[in-house]
């Protein structure tokens, strides 16, 4: 019982981050029609930008060093910056060109943000310490669990219920659920659409910094290579959960991280390094059986 | 006054060219409709006319004010309000939540619960519904949802392509009557796409027949509808 409880929580962490990731993708999808390969690299900046302004080779952490009530509005915010500034700079500029375009594009600010990281830090992760007191493990129907999973599921749920309310009661909500179904008509209607893509790009960059936060506690490092796995993890469960469905990526990317715990604990010992490969192998079967993903909105057809 | 010019505008996609020099006025209160075979242009002028496809060469003017190469929204915002073919209502989105879609850009934000129970008054079939997504909707209704759409923007003029495609005569004929019942009691300009200029000539009102992307004729429906002008116009006969 103790050991379910420990593998359920497991999983609701790891599908938390995934589902977040997969979340700031499919918005920017619905929206665009835009795959954002550079999401990844917006995790590791915002994990980054905990170092500023240092850039020792020892981590010298000093935005990280902020009070918790500033430290996480300011990276939030600085997800939400790079990421409407990377629609102002890059994206707009390929609005109307066809999805692999802007995709090709996505890969290639991502390898800009990478190697700009690179070039001011270096390779090397560093190991920082931020909100370490929460490795701590909390006692829950007799399972010890770490109090960061507990937070990490807690701050995705509140953050599930804040998005779904901003959608369904706002007017900005209505007007991004009008434009990821049909853009042109809702452009007709009136509705702007650089304020509504702008709105998609920095709630994905918070996302990300959301993301990045957490891996940052999780880990206790700081290294460029941080959002990728995440990053692949929440574009695979967009795509399983339909392109385009918001919902969808969500439930997706908690059965991936659900599916990789599982793997986990039933495969054969001689198995578990090659977990990955049964989870993407269960994926090509969800694919084989439903192509158009599990929650395939009806809008996923072609625009006028 | 005139409401919208549109003077000698051209669009092209790719190495086609949809509209040649097309040139038009309404006037404020009028009905035009305009007609013509498959690939005339008819439903490309509207295109052009809302901003989502960018006309080559020419001007477009609504209401005093240069649109061409505005966005769709702005255009939208002087009071043009397009009802595409195949009417695109947000399936996802509440029979309501489509409605007040429309009203977000409005300045008279007091007036839009007054036009929403006029809506609903016109047709109470979106009231009974309203909270349901409006994917759900025949489509005849999903038809009356997009007028009902387009009236909440508080247009001066709405542009319909093909009001009746897919209707049953039945339901075209309510369509028909909604929509001049309206346009009476609103002082609403009308600028309508249709295929067959049958419906111009029962409706009365300016016609314009388009083809191969160019104005062929041009007059009263009821007028034209007399003799066999309008045949050849249509089919091109007589001519090399």
């Amino acid at each position: 019982m103790t050991a379910l409880l420990q593998i359920l929580f497991d999983a609701l962490s790891l599908g938390s981050l995934y589902a977040l990731g997969a979340l700031g993708i499919a918005l920017i999808f619905g929206v665009m029609r835009l795959v954002n390969f550079a999401h990844g690299d917006y995790i590791a900046f915002c994990v980054f930008a905990l170092l500023w302004p240092s850039i020792d080779a020892a981590a010298i952490v000093f935005a990280g060093n902020l009070p918790t009530i500033i430290l996480i509005p300011l990276i939030l915010a600085i997800g939400a910056g790079l990421s409407v500034l990377s629609e102002i700079l890059v994206f707009r500029r390929f609005r109307n060109a066809n999805p692999a375009t802007m995709m090709i594009a996505s890969f290639a600010l991502g390898y800009v943000l990478k190697n700009f990281l690179l070039m001011l830090f270096s390779s090397r992760p560093k190991s920082i310490d931020l909100w370490s007191n929460l490795s701590q493990q909390v006692e829950i129907a007799g399972a010890r669990i770490p109090l960061l999973q507990v937070i990490t599921i807690t701050i995705t749920i509140v953050i599930l219920i804040a998005l779904t309310a901003f959608l369904k009661r706002t007017r900005f909500g209505l007007e991004m659920r009008a434009a990821a179904e049909n853009f042109t008509m809702a452009r007709m209607l009136g509705v702007k659409a650089n304020r509504v893509i702008m709105l998609a790009f920095a709630i994905s960059g918070m996302l990300a910094a959301a993301i990045g936060l957490i891996l940052a506690t999780q880990t206790g490092t700081v290294d460029i290579q941080m959002g990728m796995s995440v990053m692949l993890v929440a574009f695979i469960a967009t795509v399983i959960g339909g392109l385009g469905s918001l919902p969808g990526a969500v439930i997706a990317g908690f059965l991936i991280g659900g599916a990789s715990v599982l793997m986990q604990v039933i495969l054969p010992l001689e198995a578990r390094p090659f977990r990955d490969a049964f989870v993407y192998g269960a994926v090509i079967a969800c694919l084989i059986w439903r192509p158009q993903g599990l929650f395939a909105p009806k809008s996923a057809k072609q625009r006028v | 006054m005139t409401l919208l010019s549109v003077d000698n505008i051209t669009v092209r996609y790719g190495r086609l060219t949809a509209l040649r020099g097309v040139s038009l006025k309404i006037e404020d209160g009028e009905t035009i409709f305009v007609t013509g075979p498959n690939g005339a242009g008819k439903s490309t002028l509207l295109k052009a006319i809302a901003g989502v496809v960018p006309a080559a060469e020419g001007a477009i003017m609504l209401r005093g004010q240069v649109i061409t190469g505005a966005t769709p929204e702005s255009t939208a915002r002087l009071g043009f309000s397009m009802v595409p073919e195949g009417r695109h209502v947000f399936g996802a989105l509440t029979i309501e939540e489509n409605l007040m879609l429309g009203a977000g850009m409005r300045k008279d934000r007091a007036r839009v619960g007054d036009d929403l129970s006029q809506v609903y008054d016109v047709f109470p079939m979106l009231k009974e519904r309203k909270d349901k997504p409006a994917g759900v909707l025949s489509g005849g209704q999903q038809q009356m949802l997009v007028i009902g759409r387009a009236l909440m923007t508080a247009p001066r003029l709405i542009a319909i392509d093909e009001p009746s495609l897919g209707l049953a005569p039945k339901v075209i004929d309510q369509v028909y009557e909604t929509l001049l019942k309206l346009r009476d009691s609103r002082g609403l300009t009308l600028l309508i796409v249709e295929q067959s200029s049958t419906r111009a000539m029962m409706t009365g009102g300016r016609m314009i027949l388009l083809r191969s992307g160019q104005v062929v004729l041009e007059g009263d429906a009821r007028t034209l509808a007399r003799g066999d002008t309008l045949k050849k116009a249509y089919f091109g006969y007589g001519e090399h």
